[in-house]
């Protein structure tokens, strides 16, 4: 069907075509703009357009699709970048530059590209919805073709060794097809069995994380900060080191010099697990700050669906979303176009169910084919003036299984990352105890409460301290003051631009190990009336 | 293309910069419109809204003596965009693209849309390469590299123009390659370039800025808004400047150094226009897409993986109240690679410039320093200084409870490496350094403590 358009005002176009759907595409002007249908009246319908509208005309002509904003799904996906639309922006370089002028229907994967494919049923067997019929080798990683939905029956006919993503790679007896990449609607989380609660630990390489707050694979994590926090460099470190089979980085409204270092780094560094290239096992979905905003609100999802597609491969997935306040801008710039009236700070109403129901597609699960995959989620906030009370990191908070508190007071410090010891949580932690206990250090819990007890008297002494000087503390609290400043900066922070970027977990129970040990045999010591001067000078010849 | 003259007298309302035009055929959203005021003079606007035959338009200029029956608009079927020519080196303009300086208009070798093109985030070449600014407490501590963007952040007050004249009068680019140290001097050739919008400046400014400007040898492009000229050309002239840039660095392989100044200003012009299109106001009134607008200004700046040139932007900031969380200084630091934060407090001890080296940061540096950039030892004595002088600092705190005689000996060393770093390092009256002067001066003072290792 067509139409035309009869109004735009920014990114919201209103057009005259009948019988559209709501969130159905549809293609906006002579320019072919990508849209999504918003709201539907009597006879007129409102588009949000998903790129920029300057130059669109009254009269210029409307196209319905008939389906929903789609993610093309299949092999090849695996070192992709991205925009928003799920673009690939590489290709879209090479046939129009530098910049992004105009905007070119290209397809994500290469469908005219060629895989060997191996086939695990045969013909004359019974296959149906979800069953993986075979694999091809992506990278390391068996991608699996499954059987998509509304197809069972016979399998007529399977592929075997080359196959091309353009033609079906197997045909059932009733001549459905088994085709080799599919279009999913972004907005509908890909389907499986049934959920799980998360039981293990995600290593992020980061010892404050690790230790302190330990993230679940499946599990969700928040991290709000102001500017300059290092929510980037720590979002960019766990891509790099976290130990989980592929990582799908969303840029979501933020700087492009930021993009230009992650790509330059993981075509060259290799991931400290596998030893290969980084950019092998991720995707990157990029939306810049100055690209159009309304892409930006769709990019998560995007980015999201692609996630959920490893993960249906049994594969442990990691999502990162830099930020997703900018995401929430950009639903607030989207509804105030359409007059909607504002909740607080002029976010929409919905911004805390659509935030949850996002957050919700994390989580460990059996997949239709039988598999487990996980699905875990990181997502820095950015709120205005580094205020928490704000309502993104309110909503956020409400879902979200971690909260790693940013704090500019540390940053400002050059304590980094800037983790808060005090105000952040995970609520994994107790549960992913046992897994620690058994796998790293049995004395793992009492570590840990050591080390939370030593960081919060700290605190109170600091207090005494400023008014009395250190030197008139006592020496039992001398000893805890330079414990916890061993723990602060030997222990959390890391510095991301040195070799102790990457803390795996032997290490990082090596140096808070020997850390509270030093102050086990000091305060016996000091029990035993050594003077804690002469214990900390034989501390530094050593 | 239209075939005929779209001329209209059909406006049926005005207010501020708005006029609402009816039967209007086929507008397009950005295009430009010429409006004829009833004495004959020409305004450009722009199409902002369309409803049907009904059109929005905004005006960029004074909207006093408009009326309804006398003015008219004439669709112009083009957006906006701004004439582009290597004449353009060494000219002023106003807000509007018209020559300020009293020469002709230059003679276009090509056009371009004001509002630019994202760049394509894999087409981008990471910032790595330093730019000497010759000021020791930047270059040393808060490095400025090719394609970044760095702003200053000052209050009402500081000296933020003679910071900014110093970085114009001095700044140089320095070859990244190991062992040939080829010095581009602003005078040197025409390959590093500044280009500089001024936004709302008063007459008493201007004259300081056009002074600088008539000092450099270098090559300059500059666009003036005065604070008495129209508010939308605030809007206009830094898409003027950054087009212009973007000109110089990526058709002629150019390193451009774009200085805006005052970002302020344009942000309370962009309130003052939101308010009057109706728009739901945000925090402090500045709109909800105040984020995205400021981004598509500040991400003009970078570099092209395998292509010459750079645009590097330095735009300055005054904070409302001295407030770093205000909406302005907020949003830009969430934009920007780092901030350089001047202080009241050094300023009132007479310390020039009055940088604060522990808000300040320059998120690029870690790449843009060290053997083949600057020197071997830049990180290692950058680092040093920071962490004493915070210290020193910290200390000044407890000097103020307890007073110095109450202090440690190590303390007091403490106190006074911060005091000599704040005089010695970070005090520049006069002159600039070379980058190996700065961490010399650096590397000496941490000697002079027995601090250096
Ligand atoms: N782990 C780290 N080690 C060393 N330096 C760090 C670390 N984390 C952050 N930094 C410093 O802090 C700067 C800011 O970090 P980052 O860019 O991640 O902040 P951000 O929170 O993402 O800010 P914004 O919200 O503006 O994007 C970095 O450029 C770096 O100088
Ligand atoms: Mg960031």
């Amino acid at each position: 069907m067509t139409g035309k358009i009869t109004g735009i005002s920014g990114p919201t176009v209103i057009t005259d075509i009948k019988g559209l759907k709501l969130y159905e595409r549809v293609f906006v002007g002579n320019a072919m703009l990508t849209g999504e249908v918003v709201r539907i009246e009597k006879d007129r319908s409102v588009v949000q357009v998903y790129e920029d509208t300057q130059g669109l005309a009254i009269d210029e002509p409307v196209q319905s699709t008939g389906m929903p904003l789609t993610v093309r799904l299949g092999p090849g996906l695996l070192s992709g970048i991205f925009d928003g639309l799920q673009r690939p922006l590489q290709r879209l370089k090479e046939e129009s530059g530098p910049f992004i002028r105009g905007v070119k229907e290209l397809s994500a994967l290469d469908i005219s590209g060629k895989w060997i494919f191996h086939a695990v049923r045969k013909k004359g067997e019974q296959v149906s919805t979800g069953e993986i019929i075979g694999y091809v080798k992506e990278g390391p990683f068996e991608h699996y073709i499954s059987c998509p939905a509304d197809v069972k029956g016979k399998i007529a006919w399977i592929a075997e060794s080359e196959i091309h993503l353009d033609r079906p790679i197997g045909v059932m007896e009733d001549g459905s097809e088994i085709p080799g990449f599919y279009d999913w609607p972004v907005r509908v989380p890909l389907p499986y069995k049934r959920k799980y609660s998360p039981t293990e630990p995600l290593v992020t390489g980061q010892r404050s994380i690790d230790f302190l707050f330990t993230i679940a694979k499946g599990g969700t994590a928040i991290m709000p900060g102001g500017f300059g926090t290092g929510k980037t460099i720590l979002d960019q470190s766990i891509a790099k080191f976290a130990d989980i089979d592929i990582v799908v980085y969303a840029g979501c409204g933020e700087r492009g010099n930021e993009m230009a270092e992650l790509i330059e780094e993981f075509e060259m560094l290799a991931d400290p697990w596998t030893k290969r290239t980084l950019m092998e096992r991720t995707i990157l979905c990029v939306n810049t700050s100055n690209m159009p905003v309304a892409a930006r609100e769709a990019s998560i999802y995007t980015a999201v669906t692609m996630a959920e597609y490893y993960r249906d491969m049994g594969l442990h997935v990691l999502f990162l979303a830099d930020s997703i306040s900018r995401w929430a801008e950009a639903l607030r710039e989207i509804s105030s176009s359409l007059e909607e009236l504002p909740g607080e700070e002029g976010y929409p109403t919905y911004l805390a169910s659509r935030l949850s129901g996002f957050l919700e597609r994390a989580g460990v699960v059996e997949t239709n084919s039988g598999k487990t995959g996980s699905l875990s989620m990181i997502l820095s906030v950015s709120p205005p003036g580094g205020d928490f009370t704000e309502p993104v990191t309110q909503s956020c908070l409400r879902t979200s299984g971690a909260f790693l508190m940013l704090d500019t007071s540390l940053a400002h410090r050059r304590h980094f990352p800037a983790i808060n010891w005090f105000q952040s949580y995970s609520l994994y932690g107790a549960e992913l105890l046992e897994h620690h206990a058994e796998k790293f250090m049995p004395e793992w819990e009492h570590a840990l409460s050591t080390c939370k007890e030593i960081l919060q008297k700290e605190e109170e002494l600091r207090e005494v301290a400023e008014i009395v000087g250190v030197e008139g503390l006592q020496d039992a609290d001398r000893l805890l003051m330079h414990t916890a400043e061993m723990i602060r900066m030997k222990f959390l922070c890391q510095n991301a631009y040195t070799d102790d970027a990457f803390s795996p977990p032997a290490r990082t129970l090596s140096i808070i190990k020997e850390i509270l040990d030093f102050y086990k045999t000091a305060d016996e010591k000091l029990k035993q009336g050594v003077q804690l001067d002469e214990i900390l000078n034989e501390k530094k010849n050593k | 293309m239209r075939l005929f003259d779209h001329k209209y007298g059909t406006i049926t309302s005005i207010a501020g910069p708005l006029l609402f035009v009816h039967d209007v055929m086929s507008a397009r959203i950005g295009e430009v419109v010429k409006v004829q005021t009833p004495d004959n003079r020409q305004l450009d606007a722009e199409v902002l809204e369309i409803h049907g035959d009904t059109v929005l338009i905004e005006v960029f200029a004074e909207t006093h003596g408009l009326d309804i029956k006398r003015t008219s608009v004439v669709f112009t079927d083009s957006v906006k965009r701004a004439p582009l020519s290597r004449d353009m080196i060494g000219r002023v303009f106003n807000g509007s693209f018209q020559p300020k300086d009293g020469f002709p208009m230059f003679l276009p070798e090509k056009w371009s849309p004001i509002a630019g093109f994202p760049m394509n985030p894999s087409a981008r070449a990471r910032p790595v390469d330093f730019i000497e600014t010759g000021v020791s407490v930047i270059d040393g501590l808060n490095t400025l590299v090719k394609g970044q963007k760095l702003p200053v952040f000052s209050c009402a007050g500081l000296p933020s123009k003679e910071v900014v004249a110093a970085v114009l009068k001095n700044a140089r680019l320095i070859g990244g390659k190991e062992g040939a140290r080829e010095e581009y001097t602003t005078g040197h050739a025409s390959d590093f370039i500044v280009v500089f919008a001024a936004l709302g400046l008063t007459f008493y400014e201007y004259s300081f800025y056009k002074r600088v400007i008539d000092d450099m040898q270098s090559g300059f492009v500059a666009f003036v808004n005065m604070a008495d000229e129209p508010v939308m050309e605030r809007l206009l002239a830094p898409r003027f400047a950054l087009s212009v840039a973007e000109y110089l660095a990526f058709d002629k392989g150019m390193d451009v150094l774009v200085i805006i100044t005052d970002m302020t200003n344009y942000c309370d012009a962009l309130r003052e226009v939101s308010t009057a299109r109706e728009e739901l106001p945000g925090r402090r009134g500045y709109p909800g897409y105040m984020y995205s607008d400021l981004a598509s200004l500040y991400e003009r700046a970078g570099r092209i993986r395998g292509q010459q040139g750079s645009v590097t932007m330095l735009p300055v900031v005054t904070m409302p109240e001295d407030d770093i969380t205000h909406p302005i200084p907020d949003l830009t630091g969430y934009i920007t690679e780092g901030q350089i934060v001047l202080s009241r407090e050094l300023h009132q001890k007479g310390i020039f410039p009055p940088v604060d080296v522990l808000p300040s940061l320059s998120r690029l540096m870690q790449r843009g320093i060290g053997k083949g950039h600057t020197r071997e030892d830049h990180r290692h004595i950058s680092n040093l200084l920071y962490k004493y002088y915070a210290k020193g600092r910290d200390l000044r705190r407890l000097e103020a409870i307890v007073g110095r005689d109450g202090m440690t000996e190590n303390d007091k060393e403490m106190l006074n490496f911060a005091d000599l770093f704040e005089r010695e390092f970070i005090q520049q009256r006069a002159g600039r350094r070379s980058i190996i002067e700065t961490l010399d001066t650096g590397f000496e003072l941490l000697k002079q403590f027995k601090l250096e290792k």
